[in-house]
């Protein structure tokens, strides 16, 4: 139940309880007590909208960026990691493996005050040895779901 | 004489679908509701698409061998092996066809024509019925009870049968009501039909889309299974329907007998769907796991709402349709659609389009997304509330 409650919920999260007991066949205090065990496990960490700022008079631009670091002596990247990853301007943040070390997905207004805080606050720490800034042109899907697709019925009318 | 005087009388006699008239009043409304289209809404999934095309990139644009491609039959064969416990030789028992519908009208006219009858239990799909009064036979309808579930009874066979009775439909999951037969469903009508030579015409189209235990067929049935021709297809499990696939499968005397028609009537089915149909059954399955489980949340979330709106609905375990019973608003059939479509433009199929005794229901789909089912619960909620007021 917890990981078909999951599924829906990271497809629409914004089911009232009432919904996923339905289409779980359960109870909704089932669901009411399932979700709270998840949040407090901190496997339900929020709730976001996926928002295509494109469509938006908003200037909003997104950068991977790719960084090299130098791993600290008994605190491995994570001391590192946290220091980058506490940057509001820092969205996503993670260990990778292959050629860079640390992956930071940043995001702001325009492409200088990236550039800018890429040169000024994320070079300049001590133990990163270099960056590669990618800017995001398109986003043609995210997060499972294809950006610019018309949603529109195009069932003719079939007799069946 | 008229070309209408010239046409023939079994034709001129079978009347046109009941559904039709709903679709042209919907065609222009804004903002309506269709829950009346029985096709999923899952677009095929990517792999099986990509695979039609790259068949037309190297060039496969050939017909192939009538039965349909040797590669495909294997692993329609394998499929049948594994999902259902059926076995069937892919050299001379199957037969790949335009869909399931042409399956079920070959299969038809195979085994019935003038003088004889088909037993046809109703409410069922539009089409068999019409089917067998084109291939010249006369269909002996059965008519199934909400108190039965929609499950048919073996006493019902009985009264049916005459010395006449060439063969028998049976179609589930059912299309309109979204019944199911399970394992003790089928011991009591295989014990009417053992021992008598009737054909079983079973469509098994919706076999995937099951949500109670695994789909069972009659021809699990070792007496049954020579005599039963399985229909299943692409369409349902594999969101396939524009690509008309479908295959028969069964006894090879029966299936070198429907090849024979097949091949007369339109050669092969589509070479670039034969191929997509390969990819689907070898590696379609985890996208129909997918669309069940969707399907299967919808169904719960429609039964539900209906429900709410104060229908009585007995629960569907299969196909994609609810079938509300509406003899509690005091409306017949038509006049519950009809007002349902002028007054909250949400389109339902009145129940008696698939057969007389489907009147007092309606058929709903929830092959569509669960933002649509929802709007168009409220609006039957709000429609029914008024009535009943």
């Amino acid at each position: 139940m917890e990981k078909k409650l999951l599924n829906l919920l990271k497809s629409n999260a914004r089911l009232s309880e009432e919904e996923l007991a339905v289409m779980l066949d359960t109870t909704v205090e089932e669901v009411i007590a399932a979700r709270k065990r998840l949040e407090e496990k901190g496997v339900i960490i929020g709730y976001n909208a996926l928002i295509d700022w494109e469509k938006t008079e908003y200037e909003n631009v997104t950068a991977y960026i790719e960084v090299k670091v130098t791993p600290q002596r008994g605190q491995g990247f994570d001391k590192v990691a946290e220091r980058i990853y506490q940057y509001p301007q820092v969205s996503a943040c993670c260990l990778m493996s292959g050629g860079f070390d640390l992956f930071v997905v940043v995001e702001g207004k325009t492409m200088k005050e990236v550039a800018l805080f890429v040169a000024e606050k994320l070079a300049p720490i001590e133990s990163v040895l270099s960056t590669a800034t990618h800017f995001v042109l398109k986003k043609y899907k995210d997060n499972g779901v294809i950006f610019n697709r018309v949603s529109k019925d195009e069932r003719e009318a079939v007799i069946l | 004489m008229t070309i209408k005087q010239m046409i023939k009388r079994n034709i001129l006699d079978t009347p046109p679908s009941g559904i039709r008239k709903y679709f042209d009043l919907i065609s222009e409304m804004k903002d309506a509701i269709s829950l009346g289209i029985g096709e999923p809404d899952f677009e095929t999934p990517w792999s099986i698409r990509e695979e039609g095309i790259y068949s037309l990139e190297k060039g496969k644009t050939f017909y192939t061998s009538n039965a349909g491609l040797m590669e495909l039959r294997i692993e329609i064969s394998n499929y049948m092996k594994d999902r259902f416990s059926l076995s069937y030789d892919p050299q001379n028992q199957i037969l790949v066809t335009v869909g399931g519908s042409e399956a079920i009208d070959v299969a038809i006219r195979t085994f019935a024509g003038p003088g004889d009858e088909v037993i046809v239990p109703e409410p069922s799909f539009v089409a068999y019925k019409g089917c067998v009064q084109f291939a010249g036979a006369k269909p002996v309808t059965i008519e199934l009870k909400a108190s039965h579930n929609f499950k048919l009874q073996p006493e019902q066979i009985l009264d049916a049968i005459t010395e006449r009775t060439k063969a028998i439909i049976i179609g589930y999951p059912n299309n309109p009501t979204g019944a199911i037969m399970e394992y003790d469903d089928y011991k009591a009508i295989v014990d009417v039909l053992k021992d008598r030579d009737i054909i079983v015409i079973s469509d098994e189209l919706y076999a995937e889309l099951t949500y109670k235990g695994r789909h069972v067929s009659i021809a699990q049935f070792p007496e049954m299974k020579d005599k039963t021709i399985v229909i299943n297809g692409f369409s349902k499990a594999f969101a396939m329907t524009g690509w008309r696939i479908g295959y028969a499968c069964g006894h090879p005397d029966a299936i070198e007998q429907m090849k024979k028609i097949h091949q007369y009537a339109i050669m092969c089915s589509p070479t670039t769907a034969q191929f997509a149909a390969i990819e689907a059954l070898r590696n379609g399955r985890g996208e129909v796991e997918r669309m069940v489980n969707e399907y299967n949340q919808r169904r719960l979330f429609m039964v539900n709402g209906f429900r709410k709106a104060g229908l009585d609905c007995y629960e569907p375990l299969g196909a994609f349709y609810v079938f509300p019973d509406l003899r509690s608003t005091g409306l017949s059939s038509d006049e519950f659609c009809e007002r349902l479509l002028k007054e909250e433009k949400v389109l339902m199929v009145p129940g008696n389009a698939f057969g007389a005794c489907g009147e007092g229901f309606a058929r709903a789909t929830y092959a569509t997304s669960l933002d649509n089912i929802r709007e168009a619960l409220a609006r039957i909620k709000r429609f029914v509330d008024r009535i009943k007021k």
